[in-house]
């Protein structure tokens, strides 16, 4: 099965799109450096694996052009990524969820080096990266989950919002249920009963909220159509 | 948030020397933040964080006589220090 | 660094050589045999000062010397974090990816050079929560140039020029300032400093070498961003009441009217490279001074903002405020997890 290069690099940027909104806004200043820094991470990945795609394209489109001049038909980013960041809680319900997907999967991407060396390259480095965000995101669901009853309850009701959106993850990782289980325990927090899985990201169809981020993500490159930056 | 005091080693061959602090509630978080802030996660760094109020700190070359007893906080002034204007006791 | 070549400039490097011989004079110093300890704690004070030796957390110090400290440092960290308020304003719409990814590390360091400060000052013995706290109530300052609002992605570029400029000039003194966390403090965010003068440079330089539209785009964002940049330094030193003491604790290295002058004379060239204008029809080279003449800012308009009336100073504040009520919560979870886990 061949990887859809460009969907994980769109998973990546909507990502790092979403949580760069936190910057300035985030609960303590510590906490505001390390969501830039995980927004930077997922940038950094979201450009190199929108390279690549584009650079295997006839013609080739760079990753400027993929980013900033398609519709939001064209992006094929799960629905996940592009909801909003609610409250630090549903933040972090995001990140972990999604850090459980990206980090097993750049592990295969970068193991299966002899078959496409190049997206084995750009995995090795997100891996760390990935393992970190995961890291982060399961110390705080922990804290979260056992810190006060208000806290319980928004990081429960984030996993609960969140929960339905994860089926599009997920289909082929058994190690995203027990990574995400195991955290959910500790923090003593409950797995949502499998109900209602939105899916259609990957064949371009989006939530609503995509051509809002998109509209403000590309209005002024938009507006100036091919110049230099 | 307790303030923790941070010592990084760069590199093998040097000792960890202090630079600077950070806030966090407990221990693993500290040491997330250290490295955030003051490696930008590079690899291969030792970090050190310790609570500041475990820290015990010597008198400078003053007469100790002005000062408690030597086994004191690294931060606390002599007792004349005001607090800045405006400010609640937290 | 970023792919594209630019004609020297004399202001970052040179900065950068100060910062780094303000270091090796600290270590320097750290290595020489400092004045003789005394029962006199006062004359110890002055001695060391005298010594361009460093005053460490713990010494005996004038209490003035420890509140004029905790102010300007602790408002020196304001800025920064406010400062991430109108930079972080174009993140979302950086129009290109490697733009975005630049300003994002730009924004991050900010807060991390507003964590460096404030973990500075708590040296002094003051909470970094207290701190917030004089800043929310308005008791506490920060650099009124940040409540301009950034109107376009120019913008963004003029305050690398002229802002972070403005504050490299201001900061590098600062290398050498009696109290040695914040010198240290100020050595560390110098270093970092260093790129983010040359990112704005490097926007405006391509935009002025753009389009006409985007060489409007530039030229606009200089015409509102020089005068208030000039205002950065503070009131002409006439009418600047605390210095002196400043000056004699060595807190302060350089008087407000020579640090602005210092900040004109670099800017002239790099405009010239740019090919942009510096909105001052006075602005000429005077060989008698050896300096440029230029037009001050308006002092008035500085003095508004500084009591609340510019553009932006209640949404600067209602944002932090409102960042950091929202944040209560996870404050709170996160004291009561680590209280659990130590019981």
């Amino acid at each position: 099965m061949s990887t859809d290069v460009l969907a994980l690099g769109d998973d990546a940027l909507i990502a790092a799109q979403r949580l760069a909104e936190w910057c300035s806004r985030g609960p303590d200043l510590e906490e505001d450096i390390a969501l830039t820094n995980i927004a930077l991470d997922q940038l950094g990945a979201a450009r190199l694996l929108l390279g690549l795609a584009g650079s295997r394209e006839q013609p080739a489109r760079t990753e400027d052009e993929l980013a900033f001049l398609r519709t939001d038909r064209e992006f094929r980013n799960c629905l996940m990524v592009e909801l909003p960041n609610g409250d630090f809680a549903v933040t972090m319900a995001k990140l972990l969820f999604l850090a459980a997907y990206q980090k097993p999967l750049y592990e295969e991407l970068a193991a299966a080096s002899s078959d496409d060396p190049e997206l084995a390259a750009i995995a090795a480095k997100a891996v760390k990266e990935s393992a970190y965000h995961l890291d982060h995101a399961a110390l705080w669901t922990v804290r979260l989950g056992d810190g006060t009853e208000e806290s319980h309850r928004r990081m429960q009701n984030a996993v609960d919002e969140i929960w339905p959106y994860t089926h599009e993850l997920f289909e082929s990782h058994p190690d995203w249920l027990s990574t995400v289980d195991e955290v959910l325990r500790e923090s003593t927090l409950e797995r949502p009963a499998d109900g209602w899985r939105p899916t259609g990201g990957r064949d371009g169809v989006h939530t609503e909220h995509l051509s809002r981020l998109l509209a403000e993500m590309q209005v002024l490159h938009r507006a100036h159509p091919g110049v230099t930056w | 948030m307790a303030l923790w005091e941070v010592f990084i080693r760069p590199r093998r061959g040097l000792a960890h020397s202090h630079v600077g602090s950070v806030h966090a509630a407990d221990a693993q978080t500290a040491l997330r933040n250290a490295r955030d802030v003051y490696t930008r996660r590079q690899e291969g760094v030792s970090i050190w964080v310790v609570p500041a109020a475990e820290i015990t700190a010597s008198s400078p070359e003053e007469k100790d006589s002005f000062f408690d007893p030597a086994a004191d906080k690294v931060y606390r002034h002599p007792t004349f220090y005001q607090v800045p204007e405006g400010a609640p006791h937290i | 660094m970023y792919g594209t070549d630019f004609p020297p400039d004399d202001g970052p490097s040179t900065l950068l050589s100060e910062v780094n011989a303000a270091e090796r004079a600290l270590h320097a110093a750290a290595g020489a045999r400092g004045p003789a300890a005394t029962g006199d704690l006062a004359a110890y004070f002055d001695s060391v000062v005298a010594a361009e030796q460093k005053i460490e957390p713990r010494d005996w110090m004038p209490e003035g010397y420890r509140k004029t400290l905790i102010r300007q440092i602790a408002q020196h960290a304001h800025s920064e974090i406010i400062g991430m308020q109108p930079e972080g304003n174009w993140i979302s719409r950086a129009p290109s990816l490697k733009r975005k990814a630049i300003l994002l590390a730009k924004v991050q360091d900010e807060a991390g050079h507003g964590l460096y400060l404030y973990a500075a000052a708590e040296t002094l013995g003051v909470d970094r929560a207290e701190l917030v706290q004089l800043l929310l109530e308005g008791r506490q300052k920060y650099s009124s140039i940040f409540n301009y609002p950034t109107l376009t992605w120019a913008d963004i570029g003029a305050i690398g020029w002229l802002v972070d400029g403005a504050a490299i000039v201001n900061q590098v003194p600062l290398c050498r300032c009696s109290y040695g966390p914040y010198a240290r403090a100020m050595i560390r965010i110098c270093k970092e400093e260093s790129f983010h003068q040359r990112q704005g440079y490097e926007i405006l330089y391509t935009l002025a070498h753009g389009t006409d539209a985007q060489r409007a785009m530039a030229q606009d964002a200089v015409d509102r961003w020089w005068y208030p940049s000039l205002a950065m330094f503070g009131p002409p030193d006439t009418d600047s009441t605390h210095s002196e003491q400043s000056m004699a604790w060595k807190i302060k290295r350089f008087s407000n009217d020579d640090l602005r002058q210092r900040f004109v004379d670099m800017c002239v060239p790099q405009a010239e490279v740019l090919g942009l204008a510096i909105p001052d029809p006075a602005l000429r080279w005077n060989a008698d001074r050896g300096h440029h003449d230029y037009t001050q800012p308006d002092y008035d308009e500085l003095m508004r903002v500084i009591k609340g009336n510019g553009p932006c100073n209640r949404q600067r504040m209602a944002h932090r405020r409102a960042a950091h009520d929202d944040g209560a919560w996870v404050r709170e979870a996160a004291a009561a997890y680590a209280k659990k886990k130590a019981a």
